[in-house]
């Protein structure tokens, strides 16, 4: 009976603080923050966190435009959806004294393309997206798009691709050297047609299962997120992740403050927390990306300091973010990935 | 038999509730208006505003997302009007394998619940109960798991080359069997419970009198058990054919998400970068009219063998 009323009484404690600190809500990826530093955050603060989940950048962006705008605190978009929440209103601002730990962001990350001068969000993890293949089944130089859009036989029919439009199109135009959001007819039609053709060579379109089917075995060659490469890696595919020759697709992970957010706050204490480098560090080994901070490395894990998927050779091609085209120019590009899936 | 497609009114009104009739039917009107009509008519209405890019709606009135579906004006929009072929096929691919996993469906589901209609009452319980039991499972989850067993290095290729049956594996994920028999597996119980209702209902009693009067096993079957059962027939393809239509689990786990299914195609155009939600509520209403469509076409065929 005693326990029982000190926890009445411990709880009745917790609740008060937790209303005198307030709430935060948060919009995030699924398995991408790890429960001990919300545990963490938590204990800090007093501030009690909530999050809810969504599955990718459109799913986020669709369902702050369909109302829950002023529901959320926070969110984390990639980089070209920051751009585009940027234009469609839907993000808050904050100067960087508000943050005290604005100085630990990374420097090559704070004037970036998507939020120039960082007015609206902190990075949080990046990386690249590329492909991996299966070293048993083919042995020759992988460090081309080739293997994915103009296979050797060992790979042909065991390929899987992301069920994703940005990253296939985006790809395709690094293969095939044109722009990314072109408006010529002719580099449109050889996009179009160079996808058809390569079709024939995949046998899946998959991004939750991208890791899966590696490590199955049920694909030999896939593109991949590099965390995820890795992550298939440890759980003993035989795979190696590919720098292609042609360039890849760099990304990056942002938390933004939201419009309307209704514990402003709270969001920037947290958003402050996550840029402490030890915080920062917990995420990367978590999900085996790479933080936007500095001085992270004493706090990161032996096997992502050295994992070949988050050290790209240094004399390697260079990544390029996927770009958000003006909504003339992305009717083409819905019409080509249609065309692809039809 | 001018007009009326309704039954003769012989238990209808006049129920002796009186003046409670109105007020005890108010919870019925509540609930068929908002959850039946206001999201239908929503729809319907959205079908018809113009797409703002990236996702939502802009309130002025268009036919735009119907003639996305039916026309096609080349990839870059300047060429003459020609019928759109890529939505029609990719409704086309449903339809059929939503057929194809129906008629499996039966053609398995008949004898299924033959043999368990025909079983000792105590026994039936135990069956009825064994077939449900893996459907207390989620459906992501059986799905999942039947991608394990056929795929190309699962237990079922290797048993077969185990055995010496095969030297390579066959290859049946990413392919439409897969999907087909992922449908099959998903909704077969929604064909033996309904057949297994009807039989259970039907009286052998009348099998034996055909038999007396010297009809085959064969007659028997078509002329008198099958007009019989009918209902539980027709009630056990619609269960089947209609969420098997709008299905998207078994297309993208089995079937490799190489090509759109209706369900794919409505789901990108709410959640993918294209965000066309105008286009997504039309090929919702044009797949619903298909379908009440054929739901009213039963109904009065129906309607019609009874009055036989």
């Amino acid at each position: 009976m005693k326990t029982y009323l000190t926890t009445a009484a411990a709880l009745a404690l917790m609740a008060g603080t937790a209303q005198a600190e307030g709430k935060l809500s948060v919009y995030h990826w699924f398995e991408y923050m790890p429960q001990e530093l919300v545990d963490k955050f938590e204990a800090e603060t007093g501030i009690e966190v909530t999050i809810d989940t969504y599955d990718s950048n459109e799913a986020m962006l669709a369902a702050l435009k369909a109302g829950k705008i002023g529901q959320y605190d926070v969110a984390v978009p990639g980089d070209y959806m920051v751009a585009i929440m940027g234009h469609e209103g839907l993000l808050g601002s904050f100067t960087p004294e508000e943050l005290p730990n604005f100085a630990k962001i990374d420097p090559k990350w704070v004037d970036v393309p998507f939020d120039p001068a960082r007015k609206h969000s902190i990075p949080y993890q990046w990386g690249s997206t590329a492909f991996s293949v299966n070293r048993d089944v083919y042995q020759g130089d992988i460090n081309t798009l080739a293997m994915i859009f103009d296979p050797p036989d060992e790979l042909k029919g065991k390929i899987n691709v992301l069920d994703s439009q940005g990253e296939v199109l985006a790809l395709g135009s690094l293969y095939l050297g044109i722009p990314q959001c072109s408006t010529d007819k002719a580099q449109l039609k050889a996009l179009n047609d160079m996808l058809l053709n390569a079709k024939q060579y995949w046998a899946s379109f998959g991004s939750d299962t991208a890791k899966e089917v590696l490590v199955s075995g049920d694909a030999a060659a896939g593109m991949i997120y590099n965390g995820f490469s890795a992550k298939a890696r440890a759980e003993g595919a035989k795979v190696e992740y590919a720098y292609p020759k042609e360039g890849y697709v760099l990304w990056m992970d942002n938390m933004v403050l939201l419009k309307d957010a209704p514990n402003r706050e709270n969001a920037l204490k947290f958003m402050n927390f996550l840029l402490e480098p030890e915080n920062a560090a917990a995420v990367t080994n978590y999900a085996a990306y790479t933080a936007g901070v500095m001085g992270v490395e004493p706090f990161l894990d032996e096997a992502i300091k050295t994992s070949p998927e988050n050290n790209p050779p240094a004399d390697g091609p260079t990544g390029v973010f996927i770009e958000a085209c003006d909504e003339a120019t992305q009717k083409y590009y819905d019409a080509i990935w249609t065309n692809l899936k039809k | 038999m001018a007009g009326g497609v309704l039954p003769p009114p012989s238990n209808r009104g006049g129920t002796g509730w009186g003046p409670l009739r109105v007020p005890l039917l108010i919870p019925t009107w509540v609930m068929i208006g908002i959850f039946l009509l206001l999201p239908v008519l929503l729809m319907a209405v959205y079908s018809f505003l113009t797409k703002e890019f990236r996702g939502g709606v802009i309130w002025d009135f268009t036919l735009a997302a119907y003639d996305q579906f039916f026309f096609d004006r080349g990839l870059f929009g300047d060429e003459p009007p020609v019928i759109e072929w890529t939505y029609i096929s990719i409704f086309w691919r449903s339809i059929w394998q939503a057929g194809v996993a129906t008629l499996a469906c039966l053609l398995v589901g008949f004898p299924t619940a033959w043999f368990i209609a025909t079983r000792a009452p105590a026994q039936r319980t135990v069956w009825l109960f064994l077939i449900t039991i893996p459907y207390w499972v989620n459906l992501l989850i059986r799905t999942v798991s039947l991608k394990f067993l056929i795929r190309d290095n699962g237990p079922l290729n290797e048993a077969l080359i185990g055995l010496g049956l095969l030297d390579h594996p066959l290859p049946l994920v990413n392919t439409n069997l897969a999907v087909q028999l992922g449908l099959f597996y998903s909704y077969l119980p929604f064909m033996v419970l309904p057949i297994y209702a009807a039989v259970e209902r039907y009286n052998f009693a009348l099998s034996e009198a055909a038999s007396d009067l010297y009809a085959g096993r064969w007659t028997i079957l078509r002329e008198i058990v099958l007009p019989m059962v009918r209902p539980g027939i027709v009630a056990g393809c619609i269960l089947v054919f209609v969420p098997s239509l709008g299905a998207f689990l078994a297309p993208d786990l089995l079937g490799g998400a190489k090509t759109y299914m209706i369900g794919s195609l409505i789901d990108e155009q709410f959640k993918g970068s294209q965000g066309n939600w105008p286009f997504g509520a039309a090929i919702a209403v044009i797949l619903m009219t298909m379908v009440l469509m054929v739901l009213m076409a039963q109904a009065r065929a129906a309607l019609k063998g009874e009055r036989k």
